[in-house]
This record gives C-alpha cells, sequence and structure tokens, in this order.
C-alpha cells in the first residue's frame, strides 16, 4: 500500500545509492537562516497585532469631553458626564496635569496665567451610549465643549500598526519563497551530482518516483535539520527579548505572545520543512521528466 | 513463436545529424539467441538502446512484448524496462555502491524484500566466480571483475530479453567461454538473448545463434532468419 510518506521509509539498501561525501550541503545552514528569519519576523508581526489589539480593546469605549480654552468648573463637568445614562467612568484631568503635560513641550512657560489650558475629562461609555444626549448635556454647561472618540485619534498609530502585520506577513512568504527557490537549487545541483546513478536506476526499470523518494528524504532531512536549528535560534533570541520584560513592554504596550502565537511560531519550522519536501518532490519530478 | 521485438521501419537520428540506423524491419523470436555484428560506428549500441529503450525511434514503429512503445509515455516504460537485462560496454556500475549492492539493485527496484534478495545475489556473484568480492567496490574490481558484475547484474532477476553490448571484451578466453555459457543456459530457459559481438569465435562457438549484422546502419539479413513469422513463413 503506498502513503503520502512512502519516501520517508525508502529501505536502507536504496538509500545508499545516494552517495554521502561525509560533509553536508550549505541547504541546512540556508534553511536555518530563513527559518531563524521568519519566527523572528511572525513573532513581531504577531506581538504588533496583540498590541493593537490590546490598544484598539482598551480605547474602544473611551472617550474625551473637551472644553478648549478652559475655564469651566471641571467638577460640574465630570459630575454631569458620570451622571449621563451609560457611562460608566469618569475621569477628570486636573489643569495642574494638563500643565505638568504641556510643560514638557512649552517649558516653564506652560504654567502661566495667560496661557489658556482645555478641560478634559475622559470618560467610559457602555456600547450604544446616546453620546448625542451628553453633548448636549455638557454645551449647556460650556457651549464650546465636544465629545472625542480616542479611537479616532489613535487610529493613524493602528493603521501603521496594521500595515507593519501586513508587511511582517509578506516578509514571512517572501522568505519562505527564497527557502524554497533555495531547495530548487539543491534538488538540482543534487541531480547533477548523481545522474550517472538516475541513469543506471532508469535504466534497469526504476520509476521516476522510486527516484524521486531518495531525493526528497534527503532534502526533507535536510531542511528539518536547518529548520528546526533555525527556530530554536529564534526562541532563544524572543526569551532573551522576553527577559528585558519592561524593554518588551515598551515595545509591545504590554502586549505578550500568547499561546496560539507560540503554537503558530513552533509550527513554522515543520511547514517550511514541509514546504521543502513538497518543493523538492516537484523539482525532481520535473527534472526527471526531461529524460526517457 | 510470438516476437519480443517487432521493429517496423525504424529509423535513428541523433539531433538534426544525418540517420545512424534506417529502415529497420525485422523481428526477433522469443527464446532465440541473436548476435549482433558489424563494423564500428554501424549502429549496434544504437540498435541496442533502441531495444532496451533508451531511446526512441525518431521514425518507424517498435513493439516490445508485443506492446506499441515507440510513443509510449514515458512513465509506462519502467515495467517493460525490468523484463530487459541490460550488459552495457561501459559496465555502468554505481561505484561507491558494493558488487553485491550493485548485484542487487534490479531485485530491489522491482520491489524485493531484503530476505529475498540476500541468496540469488551470492548466488549470482558465485556463478560469475565473485563469491569473495561481494563487498568490493567496482574501483577495486578489475576491467573483468566489473564485466562480470555488470552481467550479474543483467541477468539477476531473469529478463525476458537480455541485451549486451561487447560482454565478453574485458574477460579471458576461459571466462568469455563461461559466461557465453551463462548466457546460453538463460537462453534455454526461455530468455531471448541479443550480444553485440566482434568476436567471431563467440558465434562459431554458440550453435544455433541468429546473426544479425549491420551495415552503415541498415540491417544485412542474407538468410531473411530475422524476417521469419512465428509460423516460419517469411513476412
Amino acid at each position: 500500500m503506498t502513503s503520502m510518506f512512502d519516501w520517508f521509509f525508502v529501505p536502507p539498501a536504496q538509500r545508499r545509492l545516494l552517495l554521502s561525501t561525509g560533509r553536508r550541503a550549505p541547504t541546512p545552514w540556508v534553511i536555518a537562516i530563513m527559518s531563524f528569519t521568519i519566527v523572528l519576523i511572525a513573532a513581531t508581526g504577531l506581538a504588533l497585532a496583540n498590541t493593537a489589539g490590546v490598544l484598539s480593546q482598551a480605547i474602544e469605549a473611551r472617550y474625551a469631553v473637551e472644553v478648549p480654552g478652559g475655564g469651566v468648573n471641571l467638577a460640574a463637568l465630570e459630575n454631569a458626564v458620570r451622571s449621563a445614562p451609560g457611562v460608566i467612568s469618569v475621569q477628570a484631568v486636573p489643569e495642574s496635569e494638563m500643565r505638568k503635560t504641556l510643560e514638557r513641550w512649552l517649558g516653564p512657560e506652560a504654567n502661566s496665567g495667560d496661557l489658556p489650558v482645555p478641560a478634559l475629562v475622559n470618560f467610559d461609555a457602555k456600547p450604544g451610549t446616546d453620546l448625542n444626549k451628553i453633548q448636549q448635556r455638557i454645551q449647556a454647561m460650556a457651549p464650546g465643549a465636544r465629545i472625542t472618540a480616542h479611537r479616532d485619534s489613535v487610529a493613524p498609530l493602528l493603521q501603521s500598526l496594521t500595515l507593519l502585520q501586513v508587511v511582517a506577513f509578506g516578509l514571512v512568504l517572501l522568505l519562505s519563497a527564497a527557502a524554497a527557490a533555495a531547495v530548487v537549487l539543491a534538488a538540482r545541483g543534487s541531480l547533477d551530482t548523481h545522474r550517472f546513478t538516475i541513469e543506471v536506476m532508469h535504466g534497469i526499470g526504476a520509476t521516476d518516483m522510486q527516484v524521486t523518494h531518495l531525493f526528497q528524504r534527503k532534502i526533507a532531512i535536510d531542511a528539518f535539520i536547518g529548520s528546526v536549528a533555525g527556530g530554536l535560534a529564534a526562541a532563544v533570541v524572543l526569551l532573551l527579548l522576553a527577559g528585558g520584560a519592561a524593554f518588551a513592554r515598551d515595545l509591545t504596550g504590554g502586549a505578550t505572545l500568547g499561546l496560539r502565537d507560540i503554537l503558530i511560531l513552533t509550527l513554522l519550522p515543520l511547514a517550511l520543512t514541509a514546504l521543502a519536501t513538497w518543493v523538492a518532490r516537484a523539482a525532481v519530478l520535473a527534472a526527471l521528466r526531461e529524460a526517457l | 513463436m510470438a516476437a519480443v521485438a517487432e521493429f517496423d521501419s525504424v529509423g535513428l537520428r541523433y539531433g538534426t545529424g544525418a540517420e545512424v540506423l534506417r529502415d529497420l524491419d525485422f523481428r526477433l523470436r522469443f527464446g532465440t539467441f541473436y548476435f549482433l555484428t558489424g563494423a564500428s560506428g554501424a549502429g549496434k549500441t544504437s540498435l541496442l538502446k533502441l531495444l532496451y529503450l533508451a531511446q526512441r525511434p525518431t521514425r518507424g514503429r517498435i513493439r516490445l512484448f508485443g506492446e506499441e512503445l515507440s510513443e509510449a509515455p514515458r512513465e509506462e516504460l519502467p515495467p517493460y524496462r525490468r523484463r530487459i537485462g541490460v550488459v552495457f560496454q561501459d559496465f555502468r556500475l554505481i561505484k561507491h555502491m558494493s558488487a553485491f549492492d550493485n548485484v542487487a539493485l534490479p531485485l530491489r527496484i522491482a520491489g524485493a524484500a531484503d530476505e529475498d534478495v540476500e541468496g540469488p545475489v551470492r548466488e549470482m556473484l558465485a556463478w560469475v566466480g565473485l563469491a569473495d568480492r561481494a563487498s568490493a567496490r567496482p574501483p577495486t574490481l578489475s576491467g573483468g571483475e566489473q564485466q562480470r558484475v555488470a552481467i550479474a547484474r543483467a541477468v539477476i532477476n531473469r529478463p525476458e530479453l537480455l541485451v549486451a553490448d561487447e560482454p565478453t571484451g574485458n574477460v579471458d578466453a576461459e571466462m568469455a567461454t563461461r559466461l557465453m555459457g551463462l548466457f546460453t543456459a538463460m537462453n534455454r530457459l526461455g530468455t531471448t538473448v541479443v550480444v553485440a559481438t566482434h568476436d567471431m569465435s563467440l558465434i562459431e562457438a554458440t550453435p544455433g545463434a541468429q546473426l544479425i549484422r549491420l551495415e552503415n546502419g541498415t540491417l544485412v539479413d542474407p538468410d531473411g532468419a530475422l524476417r521469419s513469422r512465428p509460423s516460419g513463413g517469411s513476412k
């Protein structure tokens, strides 16, 4: 009975048909570098996705009441917002804190009484809350007051994060294609090296599939060794980065790689092995078809 | 008696060169012993390549074992190749494998289990006088020894058609006689044998063998033996 893994169980006597030179071809090294880079890029992409998720979730229901120029009773404004239907929590930003923030850019001028500072009240609202009612309520107190959604302010950042994820995904695909190309070259090189043996095998009745299985097995083993080695090296780097927790937290906005992400990263080297094996098979079969 | 091979107006050219074989029109009967002779360059090796399916004719039709194979898809050829044993002029042994593994190759390619390979291969190596050289690799064997390994590999799976290109060119007279004895023994068991040779003494020492002569790529068959129908009549 034939199975899709027949190629892996080629008897030792037939494996001897492919001469081992005692030193490995560069294939495992190339695959290891590809695997290392792919895992790191994929980890970055996943971390960015998590960061975007955390950020998006955190600001999904967050709004700000802003009164340009200030001059309003902040406590009264805070109470007006708190008593509005659908509001979950409210935090007024004291003027002193606003000035402290502005001080970073304006220096001591930020504390000048001549500088108008907007009044700011942040609040969280339940989904479906009628913001117009809140708007009407606060405009009665401060005519210039307006409500802005935090997600609108952060939208450009989220778009950039999404773009970076797409770039990371594209790089993973590109590197996989490069690894596949390296496997094709390795397969053709191996076929050239063993051309005589292949001719003899064909001459005495070997099928293309019998010849292909020999090469497929050899390249699959090389690819597996390279993929796993590269994946392990990437895991070490990721662990070192995770060890610098503060750095990682700043980098990812508190988002880390979850179990699902780790599973994906673990499967990537295996997927690369499967890709290399399939490409090797296709390349060898295509090359063999050129002969009688 | 049916034909093992039938050539019908067969021609062969390599690339855009002139035809090296022209208008070959003959049949080889099952169980017959043939010698193929001709001057160097007459086309003997090319004819043998057509017989063991290493080359397709550029025109005409070839039937082997009753099947039209001139234009058969390449994936259909391996089962027919397994029914043909070939002794190449340059031996074509795999240099990094032992004599044992070289002889065992046709059996393994045909899917024989290891336990079914050991006995026949040892027996065949003993028959060609190489029992004690089973683990030797071809580069460590003399020309004659390599020749014998090549012959052992060609006959190990008892082919229906045995094609040999100068099979005794590198062995001494005694071994040549012994190898021809192997070929005639196989022929008596029903194998059709085609031996290309310049050695007239071999031909004379094989009574009953048919002679195929090639001159400049065409067949010279003065007695019409190659054209005889299974019933023995003329084509």
